[in-house]
């Protein structure tokens, strides 16, 4: 995976982040960046912490009874978990794929035009859905039937439906947990196809278990570790190519060669 | 190019931070709603109570037929008089029917005082109601209540607990005064009983054929079905069919006229046994359907467990399904039988007695029971009527609890014991 | 040597198959007795030279005295007393069962729970006394003692509409409880409010669980006989004034039974030409129900 340095920035950043869920400490000292318009993956044994990470960066986090965050979480230069931001907000900007795909009963149609509608979305709401469809690579496959219930899509459609979804409200970040983990094969690499071409538009987080996709679609990978307490930590971060050609840790060598799971 | 796009269609920043307030100003809107909702239903419950416990306690205004300062000059109330006043003018102011009877049953002279003042009060003074308070009227209206009885020459106030021991084991009277539920309440205890024998046999059977033999065929979806269809009838059909078939088609067997034990000629059906089996019938459905499920919460590895050792399916079912799921069974069906306890509609269909003087005395007899007397009290438009029935229904709702506590408490202890078991 | 084989071919474990299944099988005799007994006696009732089917059903007066037997003013009656229930359960049985479902906290959904329990476990005998002694003075409190009559369909109205009301509730949070959790997490995701996805994707993909309870609940105001005996009325009335007395067609069947009544009159009869009308009534209703009920458990299993 060649990466493009030239004038990138940090379009999110975590610095010496812990979060606790009561008394437990799931992760500790977390610092990364993720940059503009690349993709970056979260891997690492379940259990690490990863999925933690990566709902902090949305504060989805902020549902879990007795969640606490300390340290920095900063988006677009601003500090995510100010006093003054507010959670929904922070939700049009950074979207979320989940694992198992969750359209909603609805129409392919109103799936995608509902985020828009209730964010106050002013525009032609039949240009956007074909928009976020087509560049969800899904346009061609349903443009005859956008309103047939979503559920009866594929698994794979239902998941790029999901991907236009959280598109059609024009985030500038897409975070994805284990989006193709559910799928078969050949979605897979259609949602891999995907990641690649949606990169040149929105900057994207992507946990996975799967080491392969994470080498073939991420720009910069973070591996994750667990301790003797249960608590996640970041054992290394780098471009995807150099930590999976020459990881500095042994620990993620081991990894790497599936030595442990 | 995104943060273009967004300043496009979704407004700037300042459009975007007013339509997220409006957006959560609606939120609140609505949370408020939803909880005010749910006050109100609490709400509702606390009316109902508190209507019912007022009218339970407070004053009465009566007038005597016959004032006890008439039979003994200068004293205000029965209770006033001496022993030897009692027992003389217990002598010679009782009618002579009713003397030779109380004589008979217990002389007066060895009658203890509140008992001839009690005879007194009731067969000499006669007093009676001419109007009735509310708990909370009585307190904070007191004045109203004496300026009637300042209106009306020879009345008196009294504050009446309306749910007396009295009342408790005194039988129907036409009186508001003298009348009691042992009658209506004993009757209920009988029904209960018949119900109880004749739906919890069969409808556990039911339950266990349900869920551990039938296979998935045609007949037995459509059995399952019934049932969940039975449950959902509304109760007074079952009282139109226990008028056609227990009280009408069978009468030679439920007035007793087979076992020649025919109690009541009057009765025409109309017994115990009718009335019993109706409910059992009502109830059915309820108990198979709650066991089933306490059978469905058996985890199968029991039953393989007993088959592995060479158990047949009956013996399994006895020895091990059943006892692992009676706690349950038990407590939905006191809950069944305590639903049951508070039907009315089917036996006013099937004829319940509008008024009996006698126990009920087996299962062939007339009978009345307890939500039945508190709705034919309830009927009576005469304000004291009222009180008795909220006597009644305070009644019927300890006894509903005392049941449902039982029946929660059975469903612990078992719990409790099976984990410590295990 | 196993002994394996059996000695005789009858196996002796048939017989508690057999009694069990008899056990079961009385459930089908209940049913066919109800519906047996109920067309019979419809059928007498229509056999009597009085009596014809387009004056049942389209008759506006019930005196049996005169010969009249038309039974639209006590369904008319039901229906206004179902209807008003309805407008009093389903909102607030709704919002409570939002608010218990998504909205409350443990502790709070621990002191709610059980008060709708004990709500749902009084006998109807008591709020029939309730609408009689509290709802009624109330009405004619608010309107007026000349508008609203002594007996009138509008306070038992609103007192099923209170009966019925534990149990909408509960049903409906069974509803939303079932809808996964992952469409709530999407929405979220989205950036939607807590009331935009509870109104806007919660309860529209609860929706057939929320109908079927709404028709059950409307099939328990239908059949209550109780509240509507105590406070409704005692005499047909085809009106569409709810603040009058009418008579419901239980209020109609609980009267005439629990009075003085010969078996082989036509009085007599047409309490069970009645009763089947509400058996048809209800029962259509709870099958429309499951059909509902059962297509929303299609959509998520």
């Amino acid at each position: 995976m060649t990466t493009s340095n030239a004038s990138k920035r940090a379009i999110m950043a975590l610095s010496h982040v812990d979060i606790h869920y009561g008394s437990f400490q799931a992760v500790k000292d977390i610092s990364l960046p993720m940059y503009e318009h690349h993709v970056t993956a979260f891997i690492g044994p379940s259990g690490c912490g990863k999925s933690t990470v990566l709902r902090s960066l949305n504060r989805m986090n902020d549902m879990i009874p007795g969640s606490r965050i300390q340290g920095s979480v900063t988006f677009d230069g601003d500090e995510l978990y100010g006093p003054n931001v507010d959670p929904v907000l922070v939700r049009r900007q950074i979207g979320m794929v989940f694992q198992k795909p969750n359209p909603f009963p609805k129409s392919i149609y109103e799936n995608i035009a509902w985020g828009a509608r209730i964010n106050g979305y002013r525009g032609d709401f039949d240009e956007l859905v074909e928009q976020s469809l087509v560049q969800a690579a899904l346009w061609d496959e349903v443009k005859d039937k956008l309103k047939q219930n979503a559920l009866r899509l594929s698994g794979g459609q239902q998941q790029r439906l999901c991907i236009a979804r959280a598109i059609a409200i024009s985030p500038q970040v897409i975070l994805m947990d284990e989006p193709a983990s559910a799928l078969d094969p050949i979605a897979t690499g259609r949602i891999e196809e995907l990641i690649l071409e949606l990169k040149e538009r929105y900057s994207i987080v992507i946990v996975t278990h799967n080491m392969g996709q994470a080498s073939r679609v991420s720009d910069y990978t973070a591996f994750f570790m667990v301790d003797e307490h249960r608590t996640g930590y970041l054992q290394e971060y780098a471009e995807t190519e150099q930590l999976f050609l020459n990881p500095k840790h042994r620990k993620t060598e081991e990894y790497i060669s599936g030595k442990f799971g | 190019m995104n943060n273009m796009h967004t300043f496009l269609r979704f407004g700037d920043a300042s459009e975007r931070a007013h339509h997220i307030d409006k957006r959560r100003r609606s939120g609140l809107v609505w949370h408020a709603l939803f909880i005010s909702a749910t006050a109100l239903a609490v709400l509702f419950l606390m009316l109902l109570l508190v209507s019912v416990i007022d009218s339970v306690f407070g004053y009465a205004a009566l007038q005597n037929e016959v004032e006890p300062s008439q039979l003994i000059p200068g004293a205000r109330s029965v209770s006033d008089f001496s022993r030897d006043e009692l027992e003389s003018v217990a002598e010679k102011h009782l009618s002579a029917g009713i003397l030779r009877r109380v004589q008979y049953e217990n002389p007066l002279s060895e009658r203890s005082d509140a008992d001839l003042t009690r005879l007194i009060e009731q067969y000499i003074v006669k007093p009676r109601v001419l109007r009735t308070w509310g708990l909370w009227d009585s307190l904070v209206n007191k004045d109203v209540s004496l300026a009637f009885v300042e209106a009306n020459e020879q009345s008196y106030l009294v504050f009446r607990n309306w749910l007396s021991p009295a009342f408790l084991v005194a039988d129907q009277s036409a009186d508001p005064l003298k009348a009691g539920i042992r009658t209506a309440f004993l009757g209920s205890l009988w029904i209960i009983l018949i119900t109880f024998l004749v739906a919890f046999p069969i409808g556990v059977g039911a339950a266990i054929y349900l869920e551990e033999y039938a296979l998935d065929t045609r007949l037995n979806r459509m059995l399952q079905l019934n049932i969940f269809n039975l449950s959902a009838v509304p109760s007074i059909i079952y009282g139109l069919l226990g008028l056609a078939l227990f009280v009408r088609a069978l009468e030679p067997l439920t007035s007793g006229a087979i076992f020649s034990g025919v109690v009541d000629n009057t009765a025409n059906g109309r017994t115990i046994l009718s009335g019993g089996l109706t409910l059992g019938l009502l109830v059915l459905p309820i108990i198979i359907i709650n066991t089933q499920e306490a059978l469905k919460a058996v985890p199968d590895t029991l039953r393989m467990s007993a088959y592995g050792v060479g158990a047949t399916q009956w013996q399994t079912i006895w020895y091990h399904v059943l006892p692992a799921s009676v706690d349950r069974i038990l407590t939905g069906t006191i809950l069944a039988l305590s639903r049951a306890l508070g039907e009315t509609a089917p036996l006013v269909v099937i004829g319940a007695s509008t008024f009996i003087s006698v126990d009920p005395s087996n299962i062939f007899s007339k009978f009345t029971t307890l939500p039945i007397q508190i709705y034919q009290w309830s009927a009576r438009p005469q304000g004291a009527y009222r009180n008795i029935a909220a006597a009644a229904i305070v009644a019927l709702l300890i006894l509903l609890l005392v049941m449902n506590s039982t029946a929660i408490t059975i469903r612990n202890r078992l719990a409790r014991k099976k984990r410590l078991a295990s | 040597m196993a002994h394996i084989a059996r000695k005789s071919s009858f196996s002796i474990s048939l017989i508690p198959k057999i009694v069990l299944f008899l056990c079961a099988l009385i459930s089908i005799v209940i049913t066919v007795g109800i519906a047996f007994i109920l067309i019979r006696e419809s059928y007498l009732f229509f056999s009597d030279p009085e009596v014809t089917l387009k004056g049942f059903f389209t008759g506006k007066q019930w005196q049996p005295m005169i010969g009249r037997f038309g039974f639209l003013p006590l369904l008319n009656a039901t229906l206004t007393t179902s209807i008003i229930a309805m407008s009093l359960g389903i909102p607030v049985g709704l919002a409570v069962a939002v608010y218990l479902s998504e909205y409350a906290s443990e502790k709070t959904r621990g002191i709610l729970k059980p008060v709708l329990e004990v709500l749902a476990g009084i006998p109807t005998i008591v709020y029939g006394y309730f609408a009689l002694t509290f709802m009624t003075p109330l009405l004619r409190s608010l309107f007026g003692d000349d508008v609203v009559e002594i007996y009138n369909t509008a306070s038992a109205g609103l007192v099923i509409g209170i009966l019925v009301l534990p149990m909408i509730a509960t049903m409906a949070e069974d509803a939303i409880g079932s809808v996964p959790k992952e469409l709530r997490l999407a929405a979220y995701a989205l950036g939607g409010t807590k009331l935009e996805t509870t109104v806007k994707v919660v309860i529209p993909a609860a929706l057939s669980g929320l109908s079927a309870t709404f028709l059950l609940a409307l099939s328990r105001a239908v059949g209550e006989t109780m509240v509507v005996a105590l406070a409704a009325g005692a005499g047909p009335n085809l009106t569409a004034n709810p603040f009058e007395a009418a008579e419901t067609i239980t209020g109609y069947i609980v009267r005439i039974s629990g009075g003085d009544v010969s078996y082989n009159s036509v009085d007599y009869n047409s309490i069970f030409a009645l009763g089947l009308v509400l058996f048809a009534i209800t029962f259509a209703l709870n099958l429309i129900s499951r059909t509902v009920s059962n297509r929303f458990h299609q959509e998520y299993e």
